[in-house]
């Protein structure tokens, strides 16, 4: 195996130039290096300029999601050796505005998330001395997969249909929508609904299937949402035929 | 660098932003995306086989001589060249719809979740059952 390898990273100053072009700089290649301490090194060693977003180092913090040979990865996650003899290609995110080199804006993602209001909705707040909602484990099952979102938005990145469309909601807002949605002690899957069922919502979706093949967690978002259409289907179909809500 | 008061820089609309645009061939850039576009116009096929048999049932209801002009007409060589091409990808858009469908459909036996494979074949044995239904029927009217 070689102990070096070539990155090819997009850069993209705004106050210098109107387009991305490629720097080439060549990183030690040790078994256990992701993409990220690539980077590091590249920022440490090489170039100081070099501007990316990282946290964690860990799979968790969502921050570190990069386009690495075409394909939306976590560069945390992702060993330089897979690629070798190389070289790899780092660029950002598709589908967002970049803001410098590897750093786009997540602004987009963020507000939608909050339409979808992704946390308990309850129609009336328990007071702290009824205690807490108890939960079985199967009950908890319904939901946790969704739940392991780390808001990278890989899924964002991958998806063509957010590409050529920016109002579509998105995979992971639709995917934290449901996490909610099939939580038993959440009351505001009616609220949810109004945001979910409009066109920019789950009927942008046409399953391309993209979204779930490069989430890091296992999420799921395509499934996620392809469940929300049937369930807005259904419930559609009964305020049709019971239009009293029998 | 521009000093970054008033909020000058942070908006949506910043010139300096750097936007890219989708390719129109986009469908091409990856395998999996042209595996989707190609299951989704497989859904044309379909749709030609349900106007197929719209035309059938109406040379049937027309009478036997609208019926042997029909005939005539299916047995022309690009009529079996397009349903045989038709046929086939309607299969692919079967077997793709198929292979989705777990992930889509979420089923509930009691308490345990019924496991996508075992959806997956639920959906097979129905277009088994669906398949041995029409053949059936047909050879018990002959």
């Amino acid at each position: 195996m070689a102990d070096r390898i070539t990155l090819q990273i997009a850069r993209y100053r705004p106050e210098q130039e109107s387009e991305a072009t490629f720097d080439e700089f060549d990183v030690p290649c040790p078994k256990d290096w992701v993409i990220l301490d690539g980077l590091n090194h590249v920022k440490d060693q090489l170039d100081g300029t070099l501007a990316y977003r990282w946290s964690c180092r860990m799979g968790i913090c969502g921050s570190c999601g990069m386009t690495v040979n075409g394909e939306p990865k976590l560069t945390c996650a992702t060993f330089l050796h897979e690629y070798a003899p190389g070289p790899i290609r780092v660029e950002p995110l598709r589908n967002f505005p970049v803001i410098r080199d590897l750093i786009v804006d997540i602004g987009d993602f963020m507000r939608k998330l909050v339409t979808v209001k992704p946390w308990v909705v309850r129609d009336e707040e328990r007071p702290l001395a009824a205690g807490e909602f108890r939960q079985t484990p199967d009950e908890m099952d319904e939901y946790k997969q969704y739940s392991m979102c780390i808001n990278c938005m890989l899924c964002y990145s991958a998806c063509p249909i957010y590409g050529l469309d920016p109002k579509f909601l998105g995979p992971a807002a639709i995917a934290l929508a449901q996490r909610y949605n099939l939580d038993n002690r959440d009351q505001g899957s009616g609220e949810r609904m109004e945001v979910l069922s409009e066109h920019e919502g789950i009927w942008g979706c046409t399953f391309v299937g993209e979204c779930t093949k490069v989430c890091p967690k296992h999420v799921d978002p395509a499934g996620a949402i392809q469940r929300y259409k049937l369930t807005a289907a259904l419930e559609s179909m009964k305020s049709f035929f019971l239009p009293r809500g029998a | 660098m521009q000093a970054m008061h008033h909020g000058d820089l942070y908006t949506d609309y910043h010139p300096r932003w750097l936007r890219r645009h989708v390719s129109t061939y986009w469908w091409l850039e990856k395998r999996s995306y042209f595996a989707f576009i190609l299951r989704e116009s497989t859904c044309l096929f379909v749709a030609w086989f349900a106007v197929y048999l719209l035309l059938l049932i109406a040379a049937v209801v027309d009478g036997p001589d609208a019926y042997a002009r029909f005939l005539a007409w299916s047995a022309s060589p690009w009529m079996i060249v397009l349903n045989i091409v038709s046929f086939a990808l309607m299969v692919f858009h079967a077997i793709t719809f198929f292979d989705a469908a777990p992930q889509a459909l979420v089923v509930h036996l009691g308490h345990t979740r019924v496991p996508g494979p075992v959806v997956l074949i639920g959906h097979y044995a129905a277009w088994v059952v669906a398949s041995a239904a029409v053949i059936w029927l047909l050879t018990r009217a002959s």
